[in-house]
């Protein structure tokens, strides 16, 4: 019963301190500073040291992504037949490939695809997953059996053998590959949203606001997914690495991105048939995906630890 | 016993038929087809020679007699000619290359099992302590990391750098199993690694621990007497669908390093719409996959007495 009401208290601090009646201005002063919870997040992760590093490491791509037209030193696409594969040089940092082309500029050049995947695709995972989800697990019953059912059958096939049927159907380039990974990825999303809406459902507070009168629309945008929205950030930061993941594949197979326009997945399968003569060719890009995932795995661990410190790592 | 697994076996039937049903109809329900070539700006075949190819393939039956016609002659071993390999039989082509990446894959799970496992093990008891990290470390990088961007790193270090290994690829002598199996098996090694841990340091929580540490046991035979038996139960659920993803091969890893195993067809068929041959490669692994899990169900009563098989 104690507990149960210095829980509710909690949940009503932030409102209570700031109405700023007397008694509890006084208490409010003798308390700790006020921290949201995003605030509170914050901190733990910055103090977390491997996701605090992946965390800059991701920011310093991204803006090498958004600058690269300012920073690459020569055009991606250009052929240059006086300079073919070059070894490294104080000209060519990273060398040339078989036609000229500087290694450097198509490395600056190719983080603007996999960023833009990335955090593209998890943009039309959460805008599909989120709102089936939502329905599933508001409505229940019926609609979120037939739902669930059509998710199910989605989770069973393969992900990257569907994404590359799809992508030998419609075709290579980039809108395609957002699709293609929009179509497949939505799943883990609208499941996870329905877990969390049905266990939302019954909670007194929806009740409250339910019995208030809130219709669904506000039930669920004003109540409902403001609650399930740490789980869900944490799942999409997941999904980042897994889309850039599936970018680099299909762009290593052939059926991702268009040439002339490079991916880092795309070089790596594109030298290395020529590893043996000019291992940097592929070596370069293999480390940037490397590079690039570790930084988003170990910056997602973080983000979870401390979206929600009871579920500190097992 | 022998009555759960006759009854297991039985289910594998409507199992196989379902998941043959939907992959024919996402094959057919996607656009493309297989009468067109491949290359993107390839001139497309003649209506004539298109009629005439879906005459020879039975692609110009009604969707139901053609699944049906597949249905029949699958019930004799027979899952027909592949599109583009035309001088052998889906059944030929298996038969040659579903071997070596069966092979390839053991050796991977292998390594996996041996490292991932032990290491899991140690990080548990060492929490929050340098082996810990180390362990979370090659559980990262082995999830993270997919498997071409570590083949090239192997390459690059282990046959140009160091010289230790004298080719890049192939399939002739034991010396070119070694990188393979290591750039198939970190993957799996890293999840083994982390879920072992995980699952041991809830068991290294419950009270029979404490018991056998107040009767004076060492830590050794703590660990290995009591954690290490209760430990492994979890993991060994993963194993079975983890063998069927790296038995039946990697795109991948068989390209890179040029192995002739079957890994290739899961990314080539689908390109070329090569439909006997998804056929028949989607359901060899829908049959692994089910019968390692069976596999696993056995072994998970053998080893733990607690459950029983109904």
């Amino acid at each position: 019963m104690d507990a149960l009401g210095s829980r509710r208290e909690e949940t009503l601090a932030p409102s209570t301190t700031e109405a700023g009646r007397p008694a509890s201005k006084t208490l409010a002063g003798m308390a700790r500073p006020h921290r949201t919870l995003w605030q509170d997040a914050f901190r733990r992760l910055i103090a977390n040291r491997l996701a605090l590093a992946g965390g800059i490491v991701i920011l310093l791509i991204a803006l090498m992504a958004i600058f690269a037209p300012v920073i690459a030193p020569y055009p991606y696409d250009k052929p240059n037949y006086s300079a073919i594969s070059q070894f490294p040089s104080r000209d060519f940092p990273m060398g040339t490939d078989l036609t000229g082309r500087d290694m450097l500029s198509r490395m600056i050049y190719g983080a603007q695809v996999s960023m833009l995947v990335g955090l593209g695709a998890q943009v039309i995972v959460f805008l599909i997953g989120v709102p089936i989800g939502a329905i599933a697990g508001y409505a229940a019953g019926k609609t979120d059996t037939i739902l669930m059912r059509f998710v199910d059958v989605m989770y069973a096939f393969p992900q990257l053998l569907f994404v590359i049927l799809i992508m030998a159907a419609l075709g290579r380039g980039l809108q395609n590959i957002f699709i293609a990974i929009g179509i497949t990825g939505w799943v883990t999303i609208a499941r996870l949203t329905r877990a969390e809406f049905l266990s939302m459902r019954e909670k007194d507070y929806i009740q409250a606001a339910r019995a208030v009168g809130a219709g669904p629309w506000r039930l669920i945008t004003r109540h409902m997914l403001p609650n399930a929205l740490t789980p869900i950030v944490v799942a999409l930061t997941f999904g980042v690495p897994e889309a850039i993941f599936t970018e680099a594949s299909l762009s290593f197979i052939g059926v991702g991105i268009n040439p002339p326009r490079p991916s880092w997945g795309q070089m790596v399968g594109e030298y290395f048939p020529y590893l043996q003569s000019y291992w940097y060719l592929a070596l370069f890009p293999a480390i940037a995906i490397a590079v690039v995932m570790m930084s988003f795995t170990f910056f997602g661990n973080g983000l979870r630890d401390a979206l929600d410190p009871r579920m500190q790592q097992k | 016993m022998s009555q759960y697994i006759l009854r297991r076996l039985f289910w594998l039937v409507p199992t196989m038929l379902a998941i043959s049903l939907v992959t024919f109809i996402v094959m057919h329900a996607t656009p493309g087809s297989p009468l067109q070539p491949d290359a993107p700006n390839a001139n497309p075949l003649p209506p004539a020679a298109q009629q005439n190819l879906a005459r020879k393939w039975g692609l110009d039956k009604p969707l139901h007699v053609q699944y049906l016609t597949f249905l029949k002659n699958a019930l004799r071993g027979d899952f027909g000619s592949s599109y583009v390999h035309k001088t052998s039989t889906v059944m030929e082509i298996l038969k040659r290359t579903f071997p070596v990446s069966l092979h390839l894959g053991t050796m991977a799970l292998l390594l996996a099992i041996f490292i991932g496992i032990p290491l899991g093990v140690l990080a548990a008891v060492d929490q929050n302590g340098p082996i810990d990290y180390v362990c979370s470390f090659i559980a990262t990088l082995g999830v993270a990391v997919p498997n071409f961007v570590l083949a090239i790193f192997l390459i690059v270090v282990f046959v140009l750098g160091l010289g230790v290994i004298p080719r890049t690829g192939g399939w002739t002598s034991p010396v070119d199993w070694i990188l393979p199996t290591i750039a198939l098996g970190l993957g799996p090694l890293g999840i083994l690694a982390r879920y072992t841990r995980s699952s041991m340091v809830e068991v290294m929580r419950q009270d029979y621990m404490r018991t056998a540490q107040a009767k004076g046991l060492s830590q050794r035979a703590v660990i290995l007497g009591h954690a290490v038996k209760n430990g492994l139960l979890p993991p060994l659920t993963i194993l079975g669908p983890m063998f069927a993803a790296v038995g039946t091969g990697s795109f991948f890893v068989e390209t890179l390093f040029r192995v002739p195993g079957m890994g290739r067809f899961f990314v080539d068929s689908m390109i070329a719409r090569d439909y006997p041959l998804i056929m028949a490669i989607i359901l060899l692994y829908g049959i692994f996959l089910a019968i390692m899990n069976l596999v696993v169900d056995i072994l998970y009563s053998v080893v733990d007495p607690r459950i029983r098989l109904a």
